[in-house]
């Protein structure tokens, strides 16, 4: 029972020091691997949000670059057109996505777009973006938009301008709350309501669920959250192109972590990420002591990585992972 | 005792095939009442239309004195009709509780409320001891027990049956008999059946209507429609009982 809605002893110790790793890794490591991290916390922040649309709530989207670049470009605007911090940017990117995606979520589930077809739909939006984004001259167009950057002395986390260890914790903290309020939305009625709509839809109907409803909650949830990783990047990377941020390899490489981790999982997101980003960019630092030049490795190394997991695992990495360290049960 | 569920004059076609015409009754409160009939003969098409999936083409349905055909499945369950389906479908991912829990969630928005209401249920229907197990490692028997347990979860006050009864042995018959009877009795629950095992019929239905190609034949008592000529001669054959 404690392993159903609780957390075990031993895994509640893993986490703890897992925390402590985290919160401490600023002093002991480098920049570039800071980097990485940031990287890995990236990808586990927005996995998890994706995983809301389709782990829990069974509505494949392929098109969540949209939301990213929704949110990025929204912040972004607005810091450079207006001056307006990051912070206040956010809540704007946010509903900006959340907005978008309640119109797709009302346009698809309005008139039964289900199944593959709505992913299509999905992928179909982020490519209006990117094509729409590339003649948007406000934002620079497809020559990119840039925010200014300076040296700066000090961290600024009002303004997000500063070093590597101000973003990292930025990003420690996004994947923490979104790991926890994934956690909370588990357990929540909307939660068991996700679950019983991607086991069958037409039995939740028959249950009395709202599907219709439900369904958009999610889809806004989602793209609310994405959006915020959105703003991130914007503030982390000080530039965005239509064709590298709506493009749909960064939808796929999105969806990556929390496929290869476990699908539906709270974990899984993170492991997926950790292995993904962190093997990704080992195997690229072998690479290069080796004196190995290899375009594209990392590219074989997702597929492989995929294939492996697909084949071996279809329930992604966690399940069994936590099935044999003993840590939670089966639906965390 | 008032009329819970008033169904006149429905008909429904599927392209050109006329699946449910003419058909009427009236169930009160507190009854079982069966639909039986040969394959083909327009049962699940009716049970369809009371539970919302599709409206009928004419006709009129009155559950508790309020008009509901065409209204949504979701919408059918919230005003207290729930229903099982032929086919059994629970939430396979989800363990027995967990399926439970999402029909007690319909009535009450928070969990632990809905968690201490599903064990109620669960115990009712034979399956607290199997509440962590996924229902997709269920037994045919359990699985069909946990589909009426899923479906009372949404406190209806009309239980649909879809051949809750076919593929189990007698003795699991008898069982799904015995709660269904005690559920009858102790909470006034009104059920609809549709069922072809006519020793379950015959042991809980109070009035049994007879569907041949979507046209009622026959309406009555067990002892009446079993003797009717035409029940008989469609559905039963002579050599029945």
């Amino acid at each position: 029972m404690t392993a159903r809605f609780g957390i075990e002893p031993r895994a509640a110790i893993a986490l703890a020091a897992l925390a402590a790793v985290l919160l401490a890794a600023p002093l002991f490591a480098s920049d570039y691997l800071l980097t990485v991290l940031i990287l890995i916390l990236y990808f586990a922040y927005a996995g998890q949000a994706w995983n809301i649309m389709f782990g829990f709530a069974g509505q494949l989207s392929l098109g969540h670059a949209l939301f990213v670049g929704l949110g990025a470009y929204m912040a972004a605007a607005l810091y450079v057109h207006f001056g307006i911090g990051p912070w206040i940017g956010l809540v704007a990117a946010v509903a900006i996505a959340a907005l978008c995606a309640a119109a797709i979520g009302f346009l698809a589930f309005r008139f039964g777009v289900a199944g593959v077809y709505f992913a299509i739909l999905t992928i179909a939006f982020a490519e209006f973006a990117r094509i729409g984004f590339d003649h948007f001259g406000w934002v620079g167009g497809s020559a990119g938009f840039f925010l200014p950057v300076a040296t700066y002395s000090r961290n600024d986390l009002w303004n997000l301008r500063g070093n590597p260890t101000l973003f990292y914790y930025v990003m420690l903290a996004l994947a923490a709350a979104a790991l926890l309020a994934c956690h909370a939305l588990l357990r929540s009625r909307m939660g068991y309501y996700w679950l019983a709509i991607r086991e069958d839809e037409q039995a939740a109907r028959a249950v009395g669920i709202n599907t219709f409803r439900c369904k958009l909650v999610a889809v806004v949830t989602s793209a609310g959250m994405t959006a915020v990783a959105g703003v991130f990047l914007a503030f982390y990377y000080n530039n965005l192109f239509p064709e590298q941020v709506f493009h749909i390899s960064r939808s796929i490489e999105l969806i990556l972590a929390p496929i290869i981790g476990g699908v539906g999982t709270l974990f899984g997101p993170i492991v997926g990420a950790v292995l993904l980003t962190g093997l990704a960019e080992g195997l690229t630092v072998a690479l290069t002591a080796f004196g190995l030049d290899v375009p594209g490795a990392k590219q074989v190394f997702y597929g492989v990585c995929l294939l492996v997991v697909v084949t071996l695992l279809p329930d992604g990495i966690w399940p069994p992972l936590a099935r044999a360290l003993r840590l939670t049960s089966r639906r965390d | 005792m008032g009329m819970l569920l008033e169904v006149e004059n429905l008909r429904k076609s599927f392209s050109g095939l006329r699946a449910v015409q003419g058909v009427s009754f009236a169930i009160p409160e507190g009854a079982i009442f069966a639909v039986i009939g040969p394959n083909g003969a327009g049962k699940t098409t009716l049970f369809n239309m009371i539970a919302g999936v599709f409206p009928p083409d004419a006709g009129v349905i009155r559950f508790a004195g309020e008009r509901i055909d065409g209204i949504t499945p979701d919408e059918a369950c919230r005003r207290g009709i729930a229903r099982t389906f032929q086919i059994v479908r629970p939430f396979p991912a989800l363990t027995v509780e967990e399926n439970v829990v999402v029909g007690t969630l319909l009535r009450r928005h928070d969990v632990a409320a809905a968690r201490a209401a599903a064990a109620d249920v669960l115990k009712r229907l034979d399956l607290h001891d199997k509440r962590h197990q996924r229902a997709s490692a269920l037994t045919l028997p359990d699985r069909k027990r946990l589909e009426v347990a899923r479906a009372l979860a949404t406190e209806p006050k009309l239980l649909l049956l879809d051949e809750t009864m076919a593929g189990l042995r007698p003795t699991e018959t008898d069982r799904m008999v015995a709660i269904l009877r005690t559920l009858n009795r102790e909470t006034g629950l009104t059920i609809l059946l549709i069922e072809h095992v006519m020793r379950a019929v015959m042991a809980l239905a109070s009035r049994i209507l007879v569907l041949h190609h979507g046209a009622p034949i026959a309406e009555g008592t067990p002892e009446e429609v079993v003797r009717h000529p035409a029940v008989l001669s469609s559905y039963l054959g002579a050599e029945a009982l």
